[in-house]
């Protein structure tokens, strides 16, 4: 068995997001690496939610469309994920309110309602329940299912632990997840693994109002801003979100923001006066189905090109897309790292499945990140915000600084930051701005910008979240990987040099467009195929395959 | 010091006769005044918009964010947030705080964050060379509306008093002294001051004569009275050219401050490594 899987699904309100991560929990503890994808639509309570926890003895960082294990709390969930099921699958289901009639997969009913009631229990405890009856059908040890909820949860853990006692009760061991011997690893979100990394490279504040898929980032950032001394604030709207950071920026404190696409649009104008004003500023810019309100709660990657060209005028930028949660960690503190040793807007351009999807996190896996102090003035002479270098970098002072004025502006400016209209400092200040790009690009030949993995003539094109459901399909066909993660200043020498020994390239976007292809096309590379997938849903491996084998064959 | 020092090689573009250089007059002195009595120059940051106002902060030798339009408050709230012990003074037109960055105004008093806010109210659109405002008066006729508004003005003031904001004034560009009186008070005030200037733009909305003939300065009004102030407030509409212009302090009250309050975690012995490490412990 190469990874395991299972569905666990119910109404908004069942707490199916918290009963996925439980779920994943458990194997983790039993030594599997764990990626969780959660289905929600925006709404609060009803609907349909369901989480897909597939665990392996490798890392992984994509889900499979057919299930070993549905986990039911309500009809629904068999209605709508029959086809998920295999014929060895097996189906956990609350016998109380679901009829599984004329399914021959094998299954288990629990009484889930009857043992609420006997315990006076409220509903929200069908999940422990019946998560109780999970370990038992599938080889659990309770006590590693009573170390997690003791561990996770904060309220009522006596009655807790008796209801899933119950449900571990009345089902039967019917086969037995294998313990495996590797070690267990935390298994944390993308948008907790960004704020871990922002963390790391000494992020003093963060600024953002809320939206989906970035609004977890906020919670996390409010939860921990006593713990590391964080300024987190929640404004009137994105305007001010992206002003304020440069409030943050302008008196020494290093700032970022979070939102989606209809958030980064307001911010816009903002991100501009940053390029201008050379002020510092991390965006996590969790991408979603558009346009507009587009799908709230599902994934995209329909927003390279708004991202590469937002703000009006030309500046310089960094623009980054993790793949998975060691990258989101690493890149997340490389971006604020970059955004203050450039003083330039940095963006994580990240999305649904990358912000909200779970993943097994190993630091070993993350690259080793620090905290880098950027160019500081040497308090010589008279302190100009400005300075011409040949790097085009000014080096800080922030107010107060005894005897010196900082000046920042957003018109253009001569160095001490007094605006002007000349037409020789307007050119010569743009450059400056400029010479920041040439010494970045220049910098970033240092790291591993654009990733390779496996070999093979036929190359899969791709960037972001699609890496984990690439590089497993690729393994079975014998492709080569190409993994994008930088993307502005666009890495072209080492795309280039990557391609070499490459005979065909197959670009993979969940976008309808394939704006990665557009922008490698700027760089003289040849696509050769697009497979690109645009209903708001990830990249399952069967997806991938499937439509991998139709473009090769 | 000497207000000449706070000059800079900026060269002034305003129109002769704006109103704007009593404003820059006015703070030049009340700025060196400040310093000299232990509020120590380089503490000070003055933050702008866009639009004629703006061109202040190019004039004063001070630490300065020239922002975009309508955003000057956002700017304002971190840097205090950052750093409290500065002393932030804003300047910001009436198409800019009232039009575009009308929501920031409104929270900025909601919260009573220690700020300067000075409204350089001409009740027109300068740089681009004569449209109406928020409190333009109704009927006024300029490149955007020949045919005159439709619309009648705001009372800035009285939305400050219904938003939460503890300090309101109202000064005019034809009474320096009364001016630097207003901002001395309103920048020693802690909380959110707000003073609303009556600045004359000599190009597109000439109002001196009309201003010369209308404004008093109040006499003994109870400025911690919130009736009394929402009286005095709404005595004149701005709408109406026939009626007594109050000038002077309408409100001072203290209340609690968003800066004040806000959290500022002071960790010194922080040891950020074994935090994280605590908390991918706890993912687990």
């Amino acid at each position: 068995m190469d990874s395991f899987s299972t569905l666990i699904g119910g109404i908004a309100g069942d707490g199916i997001n918290e009963a996925g991560v439980t779920v994943g929990r458990l194997f983790s503890h039993l030594g599997y690496r764990i990626h969780m994808y959660y289905d929600y639509p925006s709404l609060i309570r009803g609907g349909h939610n369901f989480s897909i926890v597939r665990a392996s003895n490798k890392k992984i960082g994509a889900y499979k469309d057919m299930m070993d294990v549905i986990i039911a709390l309500n009809q629904d969930t068999i209605e709508k994920h029959k086809h998920r099921l295999k014929e060895d699958s097996f189906v956990i289901y609350d016998s109380d309110r679901i009829r599984i009639d004329g399914q021959k997969t094998k299954s288990c009913g629990l009484p889930i309602s009857q043992i609420l009631k006997d315990e006076d229990a409220p509903p929200i405890m069908r999940n422990s329940c019946i998560i109780g009856g999970l370990c038992r059908v599938a080889g659990i040890r309770w006590q590693i299912l009573e170390m997690v909820m003791k561990k996770h949860i904060p309220k009522q853990i006596e009655l807790n632990l008796r209801v899933a006692q119950r449900g571990y009760e009345s089902a039967v061991e019917s086969f037995k997840i294998d313990k495996l011997d590797y070690p267990i690893y935390p298994i944390l979100t993308g948008n907790q693994a960004i704020g871990l990394g922002l963390i790391k490279a000494g992020i003093k504040a963060y600024i953002a109002y809320p939206m989906t898929p970035s609004s977890s980032l906020l919670d996390f950032m409010a939860r921990n801003a006593s713990n590391f001394g964080l300024s987190v604030v929640h404004p009137e709207n994105e305007i001010a979100v992206m002003l304020m950071a440069q409030g943050f920026a302008y008196a020494g404190q290093k700032a970022a923001v979070g939102t989606s696409g209809g958030g980064f649009c307001l911010m816009t104008e903002g991100l501009s006066m940053a390029g201008m004003a050379e002020l510092p500023v991390v965006i996590l810019m969790g991408q979603r189905t558009g346009p507009s309100t587009g799908l709230p709660t599902y994934t995209a990657q329909g927003d390279l090109h708004f991202v590469l060209n937002a703000g009006q005028g030309e500046f310089p930028r960094f623009v980054v897309s993790p793949g998975d949660a060691e990258e989101a960690y690493y890149w997340a503190g490389m971006a604020l790292n970059m955004a203050w040793k450039y003083q330039i807007p940095a963006i994580i351009l990240a999305d649904k499945s990358v912000c909200e999807g779970l993943y097994s996190f190993c630091p070993k896996d993350a690259d080793e990140l620090q905290e880098e102090t950027p160019a500081f003035w040497n308090g010589n002479g008279k302190y100009n915000r400005y300075m011409y270098s040949e790097t085009g970098v000014s080096p800080l002072a922030f107010p107060p600084t005894k005897g010196q004025v900082v000046k920042v502006d957003s018109y253009a400016h001569d160095e001490y930051g007094i605006t002007t209209e000349d037409p020789k400092i307007t050119s010569s200040m743009n450059d400056k701005r400029f010479a920041k790009e040439r010494a970045m690009t220049s910098y970033l030949e240092n790291f591993e910008t654009v990733k390779i993995y496996g070999s093979g003539k036929i190359a899969l094109l791709t960037w972001g979240s699609n890496k984990g459901a690439c590089i497993e399909v690729a393994k079975k066909f014998g492709l080569t990987v190409i993994h994008v993660l930088v993307l502005s200043p666009f890495p072209a020498k080492k795309l280039i040099e990557a391609l070499k020994s490459i005979e065909r390239v197959i670009d993979v976007e969940c976008n309808s467009t394939g704006q990665l292809a557009r922008l490698a096309a700027c760089h003289d590379v040849k696509i050769n195929e697009k497979i690109l997938k645009y209903d708001g849903r990830p990249f399952s491996i069967e997806d991938l395959d499937v439509k991998l084998s139709e473009v090769i064959a | 010091m000497n207000p000449k020092e706070l000059g800079t090689y900026a060269k002034n573009t305003w129109c002769p006769g704006c109103g704007n250089f009593s404003i820059l007059n006015s703070m030049r002195t009340v700025l060196t005044e400040l310093d000299n009595e232990g509020v120590p120059l380089e503490k000070v940051v003055l933050v702008s918009g866009i639009g004629c106002h703006a061109k202040i902060v190019d004039y004063l030798n001070v630490n300065s964010f020239y922002s975009i339009h309508g955003r000057t408050l956002p700017v304002a709230t971190s840097i205090k947030l950052a750093n409290p012990d500065l002393e932030v003074i804003c300047f910001s037109g009436d198409g800019d705080s009232l039009a575009e960055g009308l929501d920031h105004l409104i929270f900025a008093a909601k919260r009573n964050i220690d700020l300067t806010f000075i409204l350089h109210n001409n009740r027109v659109y300068g740089l681009t060379t004569g449209q109406y405002t928020p409190t333009s008066p109704k009927g006024f006729k300029g490149k955007s509306t020949p045919m005159g508004t439709l619309e009648l003005p705001m009372n800035p003031p009285e939305l400050m008093l219904a938003s939460g904001a503890t300090y309101i004034a109202r000064g005019y560009t034809h009474g320096i002294d009364l001016l630097k009186r207003l901002f001395k008070e309103a920048i020693l005030h802690r909380g959110f001051s707000f003073v609303d200037v009556l600045q004359v733009c000599v190009s597109y909305f000439n109002m001196y004569e009309t201003y010369n003939k209308w404004v008093y300065e109040l006499k003994d009004n109870n400025s911690s009275s919130y009736e009394e102030a929402h009286k005095i407030i709404k005595s004149w509409n701005y709408n109406d050219s026939e009626l007594p212009i109050p000038l002077g302090k309408f409100y001072e009250v203290d209340a609690p401050r968003f800066d004040q309050e806000f959290p500022g975690y002071d960790i010194k012995s922080m040891d950020r490594d074994v935090m994280i490490g605590e908390i991918l412990d706890n993912f687990i």
